[in-house]
């Protein structure tokens, strides 16, 4: 009887806990989000490393700066609009994934979501003035109109950054009665205990992203001899902006390791595959997780390390996952150490990566010349992005089974409409179509930038030189204003 | 007047400006799409390619705008309104894509068989978003949207007369717009030609959404009583405004009087979609949420008029730097940016 009974309250445990729509809504949002956020880093960073080479070649005369900016804001427009089309799902998704969440908790931490609309619109208008001024605006005014763009930017990442960081540590709300929020307090909601780690992690790891994507497009070009000033300074603007940034980024995300193991104890337990509570616990690198043993196998250990990370000694306690109850540890625990592995894996790489860098550059001024950094450099900007998806993954897969940690279950707020494999299904067909003819027009952009080098060199703010005639004039032309 | 209503009021702004803006934006996919192949409609797809090209992105910031501050004033009507309604705003997101990825990709498809296909796409995408989006205003409409995580009909909702009706009359208010629009840009480019090809399309889907709109409310009187009595009731001087001022765009087109055509047409939409948000009030969900039942907490509505006061002051002023920049000729397109711009003869500012 006993048996029959708990084996019944099991079996409505599990279908209450995973109904139909729950794993198509979870990858459909996952999915969604991890191709908008390829598209992000340029939309925050890409503006500041054109700025800077805008005001590079207007303090030096230099026009090779100027068609580098010329063509990066072009980049960046394109990303812009993608990531303008992607977000829009994005918002859409919100609600039609997790009505649950929107129904009890929109007016808690839906505030920073109204906030970024109007950064983004605001950012929209500047990168369209800075585009289309590049031709008629004096030099120093086009620099300034653009000027704004990063700083709109980070007001767009941090109010996005403040949802995501809400989910992890909410705040601005105590939980009522019947498990409804009460005393909503949306400033509080706002700047939650998360957001400034979370932030600061975030935008330098865009600019991390920013840089050394661009700078590995011009190191492939150098590496196939392309030996010119206008590939040097590709490479060493956004380079050097990107090897600031990494240092940091190691720091930063040492101090979010350290910080979640006293805020996301379940988070941290599985990025660290901690089993068992104790002193001088090990730092386990890869290796897998056994769920229903709760052991680890495989993987190498270097003893002590993690605690001492944690805590600065071998006899720092740090508690194990089987302190979590089974039904609060993240579902898929692998998938969480093993992005945190990657990550921090990268980082290491990078860190070396741009060590050569500054060691080379102190002591020639020039790009280093080994082939092995070079190659290494050229593929800086895909271990970044990697870096960046592998991080997302341990925050949002880590946080699992909670939407708003420790309050409100993923489960609990899924839709409860029928389709959402369709629609799932849909999404993956549509945007592998989309990330493929954005990739091929970028590419087709590189492609006729080439061609014509010479001829865009020569005066960025010049009049243009006469374009080749070509078939009849159509009624009205491309920029529309002058019929015939 | 409560807080609340302010955001419910902001929520019908949002909705009037989508309709003045994106509704055209699709409109011009529409009259693209049957523009007829090659030679043919060379000449009205470069008209639209270059009017809307420089708009689209921010046509769409009102629809955004519309869904979070509907996420954050009013929660559980957005939660049970995107649950209810999955699967007509699935298919308006899915257009959304085909729409977006269109402009942001098109100017650069050079190829001309890829052009084509990209035209279609854009074609499908401007169909298929302004039917759903009015479809699932009209399921809301006829009190088919219970509050509730999917707690209404998947398929009713919106696949009942009313709801059909109003989403043809949403293709057909857009493509009316557009084509008013595309009539006074012409005219502004020294086009006759065009201009006439467009006069004649506005004036047919002007009539066409005429219909329409009768039909709606046909399908309303014998579909959702209550709400039809509200509609007549509070409503008939907004009814009244739409058909003046559709009557004035005819007058204005015929004559071919440029100046007051575009508002006028404008203000015709907007009084449909104030038709129907006065004949709503007070209701979020009729007939089961008011506004005042559905509103979040009060210091969130207060913050996020705060808000949008804020982002009048900031938005202001770059809207009138773009217009006032774009007007002097200083923002032209920059021949890198295009494959197509690059092949035809550079551009020489307004005449
Ligand atoms: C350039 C990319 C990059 C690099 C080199 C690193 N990270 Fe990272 N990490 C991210 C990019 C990123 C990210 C994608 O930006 C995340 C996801 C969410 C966030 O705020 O940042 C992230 C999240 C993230 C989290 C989860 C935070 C949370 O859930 O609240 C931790 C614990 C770390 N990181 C730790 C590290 C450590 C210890 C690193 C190296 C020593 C490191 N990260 C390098
Ligand atoms: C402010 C930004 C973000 C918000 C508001 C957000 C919100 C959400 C929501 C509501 C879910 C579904 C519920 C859940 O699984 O907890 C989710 C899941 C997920 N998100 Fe995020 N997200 C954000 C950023 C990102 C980014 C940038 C990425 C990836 C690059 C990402 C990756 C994921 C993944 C992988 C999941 C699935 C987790 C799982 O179900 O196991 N998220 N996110
Ligand atoms: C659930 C999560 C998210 C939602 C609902 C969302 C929503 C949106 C929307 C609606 C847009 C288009 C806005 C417009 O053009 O007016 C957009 C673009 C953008 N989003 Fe997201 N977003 C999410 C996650 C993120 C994250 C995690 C970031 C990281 C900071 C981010 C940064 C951006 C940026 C910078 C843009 C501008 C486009 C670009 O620069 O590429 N978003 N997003």
């Amino acid at each position: 009887m006993v048996m029959v009974a708990s084996v019944r309250v099991v079996s409505d445990w599990l279908i209450a806990a995973e109904p139909a729509q729950l794993l198509p809504a979870r990858s459909q949002m996952a999915f969604t989000l991890m191709f908008h956020i390829i598209l992000v880093p340029m939309g925050v960073a890409l503006p500041a490393l054109m700025l800077i080479a805008n005001y590079k070649g207007l303090k030096r005369n230099d026009p090779v700066a100027l068609t580098l900016a010329r063509r990066w804001s072009h980049a960046a427009g394109l990303t812009f609009a993608v990531g303008a089309v992607s977000g829009t799902v994005l918002s859409f998704e919100m609600g039609l994934l997790w009505p649950g969440l929107t129904e009890k908790y929109g007016d808690v931490f839906g505030l920073p979501f109204a906030i970024e609309g109007i950064a983004f619109f605001l950012e929209a208008i500047l990168v369209a003035i800075y585009i289309y001024g590049w031709r008629r605006l004096k030099g120093w005014t086009h620099f300034w109109l653009g000027l704004p763009i990063p700083f709109v930017a980070l007001v767009g990442a941090f109010s996005i950054i403040s949802a995501n960081a809400w989910m992890n540590t909410p705040a601005g709300f105590t939980v009522g009665p019947n498990g409804e929020p009460t005393n909503i307090d949306p400033i509080a909601a706002i700047f939650n205990k998360a957001l400034p780690l979370e932030l600061a992690h975030f935008v330098v790891a865009a600019y991390m992203a920013a840089g050394f994507t661009v700078a590995s497009i011009y190191v492939v070009g150098w590496l196939r001899g392309r030996r010119d000033r206008y590939h040097r300074l590709g490479i060493l603007i956004p380079f050097t902006v990107a090897a600031i940034a990494t240092p940091v980024q190691f720091a930063v995300g040492d101090s979010i390791a350290r910080w979640l193991a006293n805020n996301q104890p379940a988070k941290f337990l599985a990025m660290e595959v901690v089993t068992q509570s104790g002193a001088d616990q090990p730092e386990i690198i890869f290796g897998r997780y056994d769920a229903e043993t709760n052991t680890v196998s495989g993987g190498v250990r270097i003893p002590g390390l993690n605690s001492f990370l944690t805590g600065g000694s071998r006899d720092t306690y740090v508690q194990g996952l089987e302190a979590v109850p089974p039904e609060n540890r993240p579902s898929n625990v692998n998938i969480v150490h093993t992005a945190f592995d990657i990550m921090v894996g990268i980082a290491t790489l990078l860190v070396g990566l741009v060590a050569w860098f500054a060691i080379a550059y102190w002591r020639r001024r020039d790009v280093p010349r080994s082939k092995l950094f070079l190659w290494v450099a050229a593929s800086a900007g895909v271990l970044t992005y990697v870096a960046i998806e592998a991080g997302w993954i341990v925050t949002e897969v880590g946080r699992q089974p909670w939407i708003v940690y420790n309050i409100e279950r993923t489960s609990d707020t899924v839709t409860q409409a029928d389709g959402v494999w369709v629609s799932f299904i849909v999404v993956l067909v549509l945007y592998t179509g989309l990330g493929i003819a954005t990739v091929t027009v970028l590419r087709a952009m590189s492609r006729r930038w080439k061609r014509q080098d010479t001829r865009d060199e020569a005066a960025p703010y010049g009049p243009r030189p006469a374009p080749e005639p070509e078939a009849p004039e159509p009624e009205v032309d491309a920029a529309g204003r002058a019929g015939p | 007047m409560t807080a609340a209503d302010g955001v419910a009021g902001l929520l019908a702004l949002a909705v009037t400006l989508y309709a003045c803006s994106g509704l055209a934006d699709y409109g011009a996919g529409f009259w693209d799409l049957t523009a007829g192949g090659g030679e043919r409609g060379r000449r009205p797809r470069a008209l639209i390619d270059t009017v809307v090209t420089p708009v689209w992105e921010a046509n769409h910031v009102w629809l955004i705008f519309l869904f979070v501050t509907c996420w954050t004033g009013f929660g559980l009507a957005f939660g049970s309104i995107m649950s209810t309604l999955f699967v007509p705003l699935s298919l308006a997101a899915l257009g959304i894509v085909l729409r977006g990825a269109n402009f942001a990709l098109r100017k650069d498809a050079a190829k001309a068989g890829r052009r084509h296909l990209a035209g279609w796409l854009f074609g499908i995408g401007s169909i298929l978003t302004p039917f759903c989006l009015g479809a699932a205003l009209g399921g809301v409409m006829t009190a088919r949207v219970p509050p509730g995580n999917a707690a209404g009909d998947l398929w009713a909702s919106w696949l009942n007369a009313t709801s059909i009706t109003i989403g043809l009359l949403a293709v057909a208010m857009g493509a009316f717009l557009s084509a008013v629009y595309l009539v006074a840009e012409a005219r502004w480019r020294g086009m006759p030609r065009l201009q006439a090809y467009f006069r004649m399309r506005a004036i047919v889907a002007g009539l066409v959404g005429l219909a329409l709109g009768a039909a709606a409310l046909t399908a309303l009187f014998f579909d959702q009583r209550q709400m039809f009595d509200r509609v007549v009731g509070r409503s008939w001087a907004l009814i009244v405004i739409g058909v003046l001022a559709l009557a004035a765009t005819f007058l204005f087109a015929a004559r071919g009087v440029v100046r007051g055509l575009r508002v006028a047409a404008a203000v015709g939409v907007a009084a449909l979609v104030w038709t129907w948000a006065v004949a709503q009030y007070p209701y979020l969900l009729p007939f089961d949420l008011t506004i005042d039942q559905g509103a979040g907490a009060a210091v969130t509505q207060r913050w996020l008029l705060a808000w949008f006061a804020v982002a009048l002051v900031v938005l202001g002023p770059a809207l009138v730097l773009l217009y006032v920049l774009d007007q002097r000729g200083e923002l032209v397109e920059d021949p890198t940016t295009s494959a197509s711009t690059e092949d035809t003869p550079t551009p020489t500012g307004p005449a």
